[in-house]
């Protein structure tokens, strides 16, 4: 089967993030943080102030770095760029959608689940053959 | 569509007509296991689905867990920790390695997460260490655990969406061989079969005229044969049997009567 998609098989990628202070914290203390000769780090903390313009920016430059292979979001963040997470097909880096403290985790709004619950209705991917 | 159910435009001969059936068993047999293929990819898809929906609930628990240690860390050693963590990120030492795993024929890509512990482990031992290191460091577990949950949410995440295209595109391809493939075979086949049949009906007719006029021509003679012999005898004294065979023998080798 010809391989529309190359996955690209990484031996050392990183983890991107975008999420509150918080949580990038957190996950920085857990030696997730990344900072490259060139300032450029793989995470991108979000508060009050930070311009929906500035998280499309860096949602797209992470999902176009070679090095990245998993990207966390805040769902209310994902919220924010709604548009942007759901026309998103390529399988690497995979997009992860992950609750914050003030959000809990809302699997309505999930853009890999409410796929999958189109797929429980009467026209589903694998039953459509019939 | 009145475009399905069309037929190729070949020559009507028997090797057509040998070619299209191979190609007729090819589809099937094709058609028959492409459905298989697409069975099995629906039952791994199903089995992801499942997988993927329990693991997302257990990660909202393990993110929330470590919202709490985080918090605790931060009364206990207070709130500075965090401009301190941002200032020693180095080199992430917590990585993802990626491969693709083979399932039912599909490279599906699977993520693991691994330590490299080459990459600055120094840094995050200074972290609290004036007050709170213990919270601190089961902080930083927690986040651990939650960082594998999260690698193997996204590799079964990443296995879902390519399942999905691929089991569209056999899908498809199924819907292809059903639909559009094997009917044109079907009615090329046919329409050989029908062309083949009547040029041999034309050739049994022509046979058979022929047949006819030949045998009329025989009569016509042995008629011919008959006044001239009962002339014959009379004049000659030749016998009946040898007036014809005088003249039978003669015509035995036939020419082919081209009208």
């Amino acid at each position: 089967m010809a391989g529309s998609s190359q996955i690209r098989t990484n031996s050392s990628a990183l983890i991107a993030m975008i999420a509150d202070e918080d949580t990038v914290t957190g996950f920085l203390l857990a030696g997730v943080g990344n900072v490259d000769i060139r300032r450029k780090t793989n995470y991108l903390i979000v508060d009050s102030k930070t311009t929906v313009k500035a998280i499309e920016d860096a949602f797209k430059e992470f999902t176009s770095r070679e090095d990245i292979a998993v990207v966390l979001i805040s769902q209310y963040i994902a919220n924010m760029i709604r548009f942007l997470v759901d026309s998103y097909n390529n399988p690497v880096p995979a997009i992860l959608e992950i609750p914050s403290k003030d959000h809990p985790y809302d699997p309505a709004h999930d853009s890999v689940l409410s796929r999958v619950r189109y797929l429980f209705s009467a026209e589903s991917v694998a039953s459509g053959r019939r | 569509m009145s475009g399905q159910s069309q037929r190729l435009n070949v020559v009507p001969t028997v090797t057509m007509l040998g070619v299209m059936k191979a190609r007729l068993v090819g589809a099937t047999r094709g058609h028959a296991l492409l459905k298989k293929k697409s069975d099995a990819l629906t039952v791994q898809f199903r089995q992801i689905l499942k997988k993927i929906i329990s693991t997302k609930e257990s990660m909202g628990d393990v993110m929330r867990n470590s919202s709490f240690a985080l918090t605790e860390a931060k009364y206990v050693a207070g709130d500075n920790i965090k401009h301190v963590v941002l200032e020693s990120v180095k080199s992430a030492s917590l990585r993802v390695r990626s491969r693709q795993d083979n399932v039912a024929g599909v490279k599906l890509p699977r993520f693991e997460h691994f330590t490299d512990h080459s990459a600055g482990d120094a840094k995050s031992d200074l972290t609290g260490l004036a007050r709170g290191g213990q919270q601190v460091q089961s902080c930083r577990t927690a986040y651990v655990k939650a960082i594998e949950v999260l690698v193997e949410l996204a590799s079964l995440q990443t296995s879902f969406l390519t399942l999905d295209e691929a089991i569209k595109t056999t899908n498809r391809r199924v819907n292809a061989l059903e639909n559009v493939v094997k009917p044109r075979l079907e009615n090329t086949i046919t329409y050989i079969k029908g062309e083949l049949d009547e040029l041999e009906r034309e050739d049994f007719f022509r046979l058979k005229k022929i047949q006819g006029y030949k045998k009329r021509e025989i009569e016509r003679r042995e008629q011919d044969a008959k006044k001239y012999a009962d002339n014959i005898p009379l004049k000659t004294g030749i016998s009946m049997n040898s007036a014809h065979n005088l003249i039978f023998v003669g015509a035995e080798k036939d020419d082919d009567i081209i009208f």
